[in-house]
């Protein structure tokens, strides 16, 4: 198995500082219908292992890691990744970053459900101007590594949830991203096909110089992480 | 991402499918009706352009189209060519009578008589017989569809008789005419001949045709001629504007077409518009994903504009087509439909609509895509 073929462009071997968190609120809405959904959230997020961002339902969890991710702007308050403020990074910028250091592992796939298995991991590497038939050659290389050798020309529909997620765990990793946020990816699947998916996750994914969030509400993946990060109502209640 | 655009909008046959026919059959409805509306409007002119010798027309200043004429009297033929930048001049009658077969068959026809000299106004296309037989006694020539409605079934002959105001006329050729507004038969024969053919009026001429001395300015002539003989003088082409323009105006006949082709429009805008509009929605999810993962909105742009580009392209090509061969099929099934054949400026002009349309429905999927939260991708 060649595993350098996801490996982040930076090696530490030590464990670092990620994404840092400052005192970031959201809220969401206007005037009398304004909702505060994160109270002032400080916390770190490690390289070089996994992260479970655990709660319940409503906590606040998808709202932090979109804010993480920099799919959504705080309110306040300030989101440090791999040592770029994000709110520095604003428009085509913030665009192109994501593009180059954050992958994503979605609840429900969200594969091209015209594209072969191939194809979608290719995505991530068209993106930021790839070549397709070298694109294709290293998504070829990846799926290898998540163990679906024998699936590149499957469409998503022929392939079953677990199969899918590793396809978008594939996905998620192709381009070497420094940041993986994984939600809730083994919420739709059987116990069997969780556990790969997050025997897979921490093989494949976890790198120096790589910080890799997942968020969960899934007990049976709490014994994957190497570090929790409990929240309750828009605050973490817990780092562990 | 142009191939992730192109496979995304060709994974889904049916979908696909749907969108494309969607802008075929509103191309195909705009270009059909347009097409028979412009064929039905020049059929009111199709004695003005089947006369091409001449240059200029004269004739009554109060007449409005090429049916509704108001005799002039034979001195003014002379009239007119007494007028200086003339090169020649010669009579044309036109008018209706009852053309009645042997077997007691019979069809309001449309009598045009040529000048018995020159034969200008004459057909240009002879299917049978020779224009020079026009010459015989008692002879005419008659149009092809015309010769089926006098005698169906039966096969084209020449020497065959009819009867028209109680004389006899003898068929000595079958011609191609340009279709005439009513299905009537379209019979030629001499001016003086065409005289015994209809019931006897004071006037018989109805218009003066001729041409314009080679050199000589057109519009002074015609100008010449009105003033000097109080009659109105067009050339071929403001006549026929003449012509199309009062049936423009007097007939139901654009307002019903142009509440056909708007529909087509509409209907066309809307079926592509919205099969378009919902497959952007059902990918949604998808373009999240890929705005999550970095694609700019640019490029965004050029992929919604890309599939609709592609379903503008073929759709149009397919409705085209379909017109194309309507007319192509149907011209030698139903005698109605003859001369009504897909104009290529109506192609054009159904290509900009195409345009249109497509810009529209990709203006508001865009907006759906462009104002969509990548965030969007982890609600559940």
């Amino acid at each position: 198995m060649n595993a350098t073929l996801f490996k982040a462009p930076k090696t530490a071997d030590a464990r670092e500082v990620g994404v840092r968190c400052r005192g970031v609120v959201k809220e969401f809405g206007d005037g009398e219908t304004r909702i505060r959904v994160l109270h002032e959230i400080e916390v770190d997020v490690l390289t070089s292992e996994l992260t479970l961002l655990v709660g319940p339902s409503g906590c606040g969890k998808t709202t932090l890691i979109s804010i993480v991710a920099g799919l959504l702007d705080p309110t306040e308050g300030e989101v440090e990744l791999f040592g770029e403020l994000q709110s520095q990074l604003r428009g085509r910028r913030l665009v192109d970053f994501r593009a180059a250091n954050v992958g994503f592992v979605f609840q429900q796939y969200n594969l091209l459900p015209a594209l072969t298995a191939a194809e979608n991991v290719s995505v991530p590497l068209l993106i930021q101007g790839w070549p397709r038939p070298k694109a294709l050659v290293h998504a070829h290389e990846v799926l290898e590594q998540v163990g679906l050798a024998d699936k590149f020309n499957s469409l998503p529909s022929q392939l079953s949830g677990g199969q899918q997620q590793r396809v978008a765990i594939a996905r998620a990793l192709v381009h070497g991203p420094r940041l993986l946020v994984c939600d809730e990816p083994t919420a739709a699947l059987d116990a069997h096909s969780g556990r790969t998916v997050m025997e897979l996750l921490k093989r494949v994914a976890v790198e120096p110089g790589r910080s890799v969030i997942v968020v969960t509400h899934d007990s049976r993946v709490l014994e994957y992480g190497d570090r929790t990060i409990e929240m309750a109502d828009g605050r973490v209640t817990r780092v562990a | 991402m142009n191939w992730v655009a192109w496979k995304m909008l060709t994974g889904d046959r049916a979908k696909y499918l749907g969108t494309v026919f969607g802008v075929a059959f509103g191309v195909l409805l705009i270009s059909q009706q347009t097409s028979i509306f412009v064929g039905i409007i020049k059929r009111t002119a199709s004695q003005v352009i089947d006369v091409r010798e001449p240059d200029f027309w004269v004739m009554d200043p109060y007449t409005q189209n090429a049916d509704d004429i108001k005799p002039l009297s034979e001195s003014d033929l002379y009239r007119v060519r007494g007028v200086s930048g003339v090169e020649w001049a010669v009579p044309l009658y036109k008018g209706q009578t009852r053309a009645k077969t042997e077997t007691g068959h019979f069809w309001q026809s449309i009598v045009i008589g040529v000048d018995d000299q020159s034969l200008v106004g004459a057909p240009a296309k002879i299917l049978q017989g020779n224009l020079a037989d026009l010459r015989r006694p008692d002879s005419i020539i008659i149009d092809d569809i015309g010769y089926g409605l006098l005698w169906p079934g039966e096969p084209k002959i020449l020497g065959r008789e009819i009867e028209m105001n109680d004389r006899r006329a003898i068929v000595v050729g079958i011609c191609d005419v340009s279709s005439p507004f009513f299905t009537f038969p379209v019979i030629f024969t001499r001016y003086s001949l065409s005289m015994n053919y209809v019931p006897p009026q004071r006037r018989q001429l109805s218009f003066v045709v001729g041409r314009v001395t080679p050199g000589a300015d057109q519009a002074e002539v015609l100008k010449s001629i009105d003033e000097q003989t109080s009659l109105r003088a067009l050339n071929n082409s403001d006549f026929l504007w003449m012509v199309v323009g009062y049936y423009l105006r007097n007939t139901g006949i654009p307002v019903n077409f142009g509440i056909t082709i708007l529909l087509g429009f509409l209907v066309g805008a809307a079926i592509a518009g919205q099969t378009f509009y919902l497959f952007t929605l059902e990918n949604l999810k998808q373009f999240g994903a890929l705005k999550a993962m970095g694609l700019r909105n640019g490029r965004l742009i050029g992929m919604v504009l890309l599939q609709a580009t592609v379903v503008g392209i073929i759709g149009y090509c397919l409705g085209i087509g379909m017109t194309a061969a309507f007319f192509e099929f149907t011209a030698d099934l139903n005698p109605n439909l003859r001369g009504l054949y897909l104009l290529p400026e109506i192609a054009a002009g159904t290509a900009a609509v195409v345009v249109l349309i497509v810009l529209l429905a990709s203006m508001m999927s865009l907006r759906k895509v462009l104002i969509l939260e990548p965030a969007v991708v982890f609600r559940g």
